[in-house]
C-alpha cells in the first residue's frame, strides 16, 4: 500500500494566472462535488490522501475520494461508476467526493467510453475495489480494539463495534488499513442486498456543471500556452501541395505557421486511428480570435489523391485498404448504392431455401431504405491540450478510450509509453466521434515543433468537414407470402460507403425457416467511424419499418406481430447464432404495450413501434405523432428498456430520454451530403440538429426490473426510435418513409 | 488592438483586444470565463449565451467593440449575483438535468433572461425563447421541467 502525499493540491488544481485581464486565476477542476461545503474544501486542501487501491483514497480527517476510471462523455459514469465502488465502501455517499482517474488503464484495469460496455466492464472490479478497502479498514478497527471483524458492523463511513459500543471513522483508519495485505478474498453483497446501487442519485457533478466550471479541454488553461488551429484539405480526394503563409505571419499574434504529417508514411493505423487527412496546416498564436483570422490568409493550393493503400490493423487482423481517388458525391453514391443492390451480394447467413421460397410466393414485398451521412457534431468541438517537453508527454484530451491511442502516440510522435500523461477531460458530447483521437497526435506534432504546450482547436467548421461521419447505407428487405397469408421466407440484402450494416444474426435470423442475409461495401476517401450503435442505428430502422409494413400486409397487430414472431424463434429457434435473447425481447415489448395502452385504440392517436437489441441490451418505444402544418408534433413517447440492473435510476431515465431526442432528431432531419468531394453542410445553420420545439412533449421511460448483470444503455434505446417514428408518421401522414432523413420527403408532400 | 473598458458581472475590465473580437472570446481567452461556451461560432447553437443589459444575447455574433458600456453578465455572474447558485441553477441540479453539460451554461443565461420578462411561461414560450439553444444530448425536457420548476419557486 502506498501513501500519496499531498496529491490533491499538486494533480488537481492547476491554478494558473492569466495573461491579461482582472488577474484571475483559472483552475481545472478535476474534482467534482454535489457535497456540503466543508466536506469540498478539506478535500480542497488536504494536504494527505491514503490510497487504499486505485479507487479510493481517504484523508486522515476523513474525506473519502472515489475515482472515475472511464472517460465521461455524458453518460454520467462519473456518478454510477463511484456508486459501484461505495456500495461496497459503504462511505457516506452525500460526501463522497468523486474524480476523474487520469490515464492509467493498468490501475483501473479498463478505462472504456463506447460500446456501451462501461457498466459491465465495471460490475464486478469496482464493487471489488470498495469491498475490499471496506474489509481493510474493519480489520484495522478489529486490531485497534482488539476484537473479531466479525463482530464489526459498518455505515456511512463509521465502523462499530456494538458490544463495546467503540466507533472510529474511516479517516481515523485509513493510516492502520493502508498498512494491512490486500485480503485475498471478498464476498460482494447480492442484489437484493443494495442499498445505493438502484436508489436515483443525482449528478456528482451538477453543480460544477450549472456554474459554467472548467471541465472540459477547452477550457483547460496552462501559462505560455499557444492557440493552434489546422487547415485541412477543402475537400475529400485532396492534399496539400503547397501553401504561401506570408499574410498569415504578419498578422497580430501569430506565432507560426507550418504543415505537419500526422502519421507517418506506412504508418499501420489500428482501430480508432481513422482520420481524414494526414497533412495539415498548423497556424500557431496567441489568441482565438487572432489564429483565426490569421488562418483565412493562408493561400493555400491542394491538388487531387492517388488512389492508395493503407495498412490497417483492427478487429479480424491485419488487412489493406484501399483510399480511392476522385471527388465523391452522394448523388452519386445513391446510384452507386442501388446499382450494388440489383445483384447479389456476399452471402452472410443462409437458412432453408429461400430461392424456392420466392419462387413459390403468393405475394412478395419488396422495401429499399437508405440513409446518408452522418456528423457526430458534439456540442464541444475537437480540441486537444499538448505539452511535448524531453522529460514527458503530457496532453489534456477529450478521448473515449485513451488506452487504444498509445500505439498511435508512440508511433507518431516518437515517444516511449512511460513518458506519456494524460488527463482526461470531461467531454462535451461524443457519440463515437471522441473514439477516434488523431487530434491528439496532431496537437502533439504542434506542440512538438512549437516547444510550447499548445491547445490545438476545431472551429465546428472544421469539425464537420472532417469526415468521420456515421456511413452512408442502403438495404432492401424482402418477405415472400404465400396463399395462407403466412409468411415463408426473408431476403436482406444490404451494404454501405464504406461498410454495410447487416447484422445477419439478429432478429427476425431466427425465426424464418427460409432466411437469406447479404452484404457489400463500396470503397470510399470519405472517413468513417463509430455512431452511437453504429449499424444498428440504420438497420433497426429499417427492419422495423419493414415489420410494420408486413404485419399491416398480412392483417396483424403490428405490435402482436412482433411478439408473436419471437415467441416463434423461442420455441423453434432457426439456424444457428442467433444472437438475441426472445425472452428479454418479448418483455420489452409486453411492458411498452402495457405502459402506452397500447390495446385501447384511440382513432385520433397516431402511433407506432418499434423493439431492437443491441450492445447487449433490449429497448422498445410507442411513439405518438400529430401533423401540425405539414410537421410532425411528437406528442409522447413511451419506452421500455431491458438493460439489466439498473445503477442509478435517474440518470438511466436521462440517458434514455436524450436516446430518444436524438433518435427522432437524426430520423428526421439528420444528414450529411457530400458534393465535389467536400461536406456540404459546414455547420450549424446548414446542418439541422433538433431543438426544443420540436423535441417529445413527454416521454416516459420504463425499466424491466430484473437482476441480470448491467449491459449497455447509452447506445440500446437510439436505434429503435427511428422506426418507431416512421411507423408513427405513417399513421400520422398515410406515408411510409424509406429514406432518412425522413423531412425530405414529408417536405415532397 | 486597442484598449477597452468592459463592465462585466459588475466589474470593471480593460482588455487590449481587436476591436472585431467577438465577445466569447474576450470572455474565454482573455477574462478566464470560461463558462461561456463556444459551440459554432456563427450564432446557431446558443453555447455563448450571455445576458447583455438583461437580455439573452449569443456572444459568438457580438463584436467587443459594440458593448460600450453596456453591462455584460456571464454564467459565473448568475451565481455571484444571488450569493449562491441562481434559482434557475437550483432547478437545473433538483431535476437533474445534464448530460455532457456543455450546453447548460448557455440554456441556463437563455432560462434567466426569458424568466425576467415572463416569469411564468408557457411551453411554447419557452419553446419560442430557447429555440436558439442546442442541447445534443437531448435534454430538452428536462430542461423545460427545470425552467417551470424556477418559475414556481420564485413565484412562491
Ligand atoms: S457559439 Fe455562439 S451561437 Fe454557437
Ligand atoms: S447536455 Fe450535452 S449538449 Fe446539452
Amino acid at each position: 500500500m502506498e501513501q500519496s502525499q499531498n496529491n490533491y493540491s499538486r494533480r488537481s488544481f492547476l491554478k494558473v494566472s492569466s495573461l491579461t485581464g482582472g488577474g484571475m486565476m483559472i483552475g481545472f477542476s478535476w474534482l467534482a462535488n454535489l457535497v456540503p461545503n466543508e466536506a469540498l474544501a478539506s478535500a480542497a486542501t488536504a494536504k494527505e490522501w491514503i490510497q487504499l487501491n486505485g479507487f479510493i483514497q481517504i484523508t486522515p480527517d476523513n474525506v473519502v475520494k472515489i475515482f472515475n476510471p472511464n472517460p465521461e462523455f455524458g453518460t454520467n459514469v462519473m456518478t454510477s461508476l463511484p456508486m459501484m465502488v461505495n456500495e461496497e465502501l459503504q462511505a457516506d455517499w452525500s460526501k463522497v467526493v468523486v474524480e476523474m482517474g487520469d490515464y492509467d488503464t493498468p490501475r483501473f484495469k479498463s478505462q472504456f467510453t463506447g460500446g456501451s460496455r462501461g457498466m459491465a466492464q465495471a460490475w464486478k472490479p469496482l464493487r471489488t475495489a470498495g469491498a475490499t478497502a471496506r474489509l481493510m479498514l474493519m480489520q484495522a478497527a478489529a486490531n485497534e480494539w482488539n476484537v473479531p471483524v466479525s463482530e464489526l458492523t459498518v455505515a456511512n463511513g463509521v465502523v462499530l463495534h456494538k458490544a463495546s459500543n467503540k466507533s472510529l471513522n474511516f479517516g481515523a483508519l485509513a493510516t492502520a488499513a493502508s498498512k494491512l495485505p490486500k485480503p485475498e478474498k471478498v464476498e460482494l453483497k447480492k442484489t437484493t442486498e443494495f442499498s445505493l446501487i438502484g436508489t436515483p442519485q443525482k449528478n456528482k457533478v451538477g453543480k460544477d456543471i450549472v456554474s459554467g466550471d472548467s471541465l472540459f479541454t477547452l477550457d483547460y488553461k496552462q501559462e505560455g500556452m499557444l492557440i493552434a488551429m489546422a487547415i485541412h484539405p477543402p475537400a475529400f480526394g485532396m492534399k496539400l501541395k503547397s501553401f504561401d503563409a506570408t499574410e498569415a505571419l504578419k498578422m497580430p499574434g501569430i506565432k507560426a505557421v507550418f504543415d505537419i504529417q500526422v502519421y507517418k508514411d506506412g504508418y499501420t493505423r489500428a482501430g480508432f486511428d481513422t482520420r481524414a487527412f494526414n497533412k495539415l496546416i498548423a497556424v500557431v498564436g496567441n489568441s482565438t480570435w487572432e489564429v483565426l483570422n490569421a488562418r483565412k490568409k493562408v493561400v493555400a493550393q491542394w491538388e487531387p489523391i492517388e488512389t492508395t493503400k493503407e495498412m490497417v490493423a483492427a478487429w479480424g487482423g491485419k488487412k489493406e485498404e484501399t483510399v480511392p481517388a476522385g471527388l465523391e458525391s452522394t448523388d452519386d453514391h445513391m446510384k452507386q448504392m442501388y446499382a450494388m443492390q440489383q445483384k447479389p451480394g456476399k452471402i452472410l447467413r443462409k437458412d432453408g431455401n429461400p430461392e424456392a421460397a420466392f419462387a413459390k410466393a403468393k405475394k412478395v414485398i419488396e422495401k429499399t431504405y437508405s440513409a446518408p451521412f452522418l456528423s457526430h457534431n458534439p456540442m464541444e468541438p475537437i480540441s486537444c491540450f499538448a505539452h511535448i517537453t524531453d522529460e514527458k508527454a503530457f496532453f489534456v484530451a477529450p478521448i473515449q478510450i485513451p488506452d487504444m491511442m498509445k500505439q498511435n502516440i508512440m508511433a507518431n510522435l516518437d515517444i516511449p509509453a512511460d513518458k506519456i500523461e494524460m488527463k482526461l477531460a470531461r467531454m462535451g458530447g461524443g457519440f463515437g466521434r471522441r473514439a477516434y483521437g488523431h487530434y491528439i497526435v496532431e496537437a502533439g506534432h504542434i506542440s512538438k515543433k512549437m516547444k510550447a504546450p499548445v491547445k490545438l482547436i476545431y472551429t465546428r467548421e472544421d469539425d464537420m468537414t472532417n469526415g468521420i461521419y456515421r456511413p452512408s447505407y442502403m438495404v432492401t428487405y424482402k418477405a415472400a407470402i404465400d396463399e395462407n397469408n403466412n409468411v415463408t421466407a426473408i431476403s436482406i440484402r444490404g451494404g454501405g460507403i464504406p461498410e454495410g450494416a447487416v447484422h445477419e444474426n439478429r432478429f427476425p435470423a431466427g425465426v424464418f425457416e427460409n432466411y437469406i442475409a447479404e452484404g457489400w461495401d463500396i470503397p470510399s476517401n470519405i472517413t468513417i467511424g463509430a455512431f452511437r450503435a453504429p449499424g444498428s442505428n440504420f438497420i433497426a430502422a429499417a427492419e422495423q419499418s419493414f415489420i410494420d409494413e408486413l404485419a399491416e400486409t398480412i392483417g396483424k397487430d403490428p405490435l402482436d406481430y412482433r411478439i408473436e414472431l419471437l415467441k416463434k424463434a423461442k420455441a423453434n429457434p432457426v439456424g444457428k447464432n442467433n444472437e438475441y435473447d426472445a425472452d428479454r425481447y418479448i418483455g420489452v415489448l409486453e411492458l411498452v404495450k402495457e405502459k402506452s395502452n397500447w390495446t385501447k385504440k384511440d382513432k385520433n392517436v397516431k402511433r407506432g413501434v418499434a423493439a431492437y437489441f443491441c450492445h447487449s441490451s433490449y429497448a422498445a418505444h410507442v411513439v405518438d405523432v400529430t401533423m401540425k402544418n405539414g410537421q410532425p408534433v411528437v406528442d409522447n413517447v413511451v419506452s421500455a428498456i431491458d438493460c439489466g440492473f439498473i445503477v442509478n435510476p435517474e440518470g438511466a431515465k436521462n440517458m434514455v430520454e436524450g436516446a430518444v431526442v436524438d433518435g427522432i432528431g437524426n430520423a428526421l432531419y439528420g444528414g450529411m451530403r457530400i458534393e465535389k468531394g467536400a461536406a456540404v453542410q459546414k455547420n450549424l445553420n446548414q446542418y439541422r440538429i433538433i431543438r426544443h420545439k420540436e423535441a417529445p412533449k413527454n416521454i416516459d421511460v420504463h425499466f424491466v426490473k430484473n437482476s441480470i448483470d448491467p449491459t449497455g444503455l447509452g447506445e440500446p434505446p437510439f436505434p429503435p426510435v427511428f422506426g418507431a417514428l416512421a411507423n408513427a408518421l405513417y399513421k400520422a401522414t398515410g406515408k411510409r418513409f424509406y429514406n432518412q432523413p425522413f423531412i425530405n420527403d414529408l417536405n415532397k408532400g | 488592438m486597442s484598449k477597452m473598458n468592459l463592465k462585466v458581472n459588475g466589474k470593471q475590465y480593460e482588455v487590449d483586444v481587436d476591436p472585431s473580437t467577438p465577445v466569447l472570446w474576450v470572455l474565454r481567452d482573455h477574462l478566464n470565463l470560461i463558462g461561456t461556451k463556444f459551440g459554432c461560432g456563427v450564432g446557431s447553437c446558443g453555447a455563448c449565451t450571455i445576458h447583455l443589459n438583461g437580455r439573452a444575447l449569443k456572444s459568438c455574433q457580438l463584436p467587443v467593440s459594440a458593448v460600450g458600456t453596456q453591462a455584460i453578465t456571464t454564467i459565473e455572474g448568475i451565481v455571484a449575483e444571488m450569493g449562491e447558485l441562481h434559482p434557475v441553477q437550483k432547478a437545473w441540479l433538483e431535476l437533474d438535468v445534464a448530460q455532457c453539460g456543455y450546453c447548460q451554461t448557455g440554456q441556463i443565461m437563455a432560462a434567466v433572461a426569458l424568466l425576467k420578462t415572463k416569469p411564468n411561461p408557457t411551453d411554447e414560450e419557452i419553446d419560442a425563447a430557447m429555440t436558439g439553444n442546442i442541447c445534443r444530448c437531448g435534454t430538452y425536457i428536462r430542461i423545460k421541467a427545470a425552467i417551470h420548476q424556477a418559475a414556481k419557486s420564485s413565484t412562491k
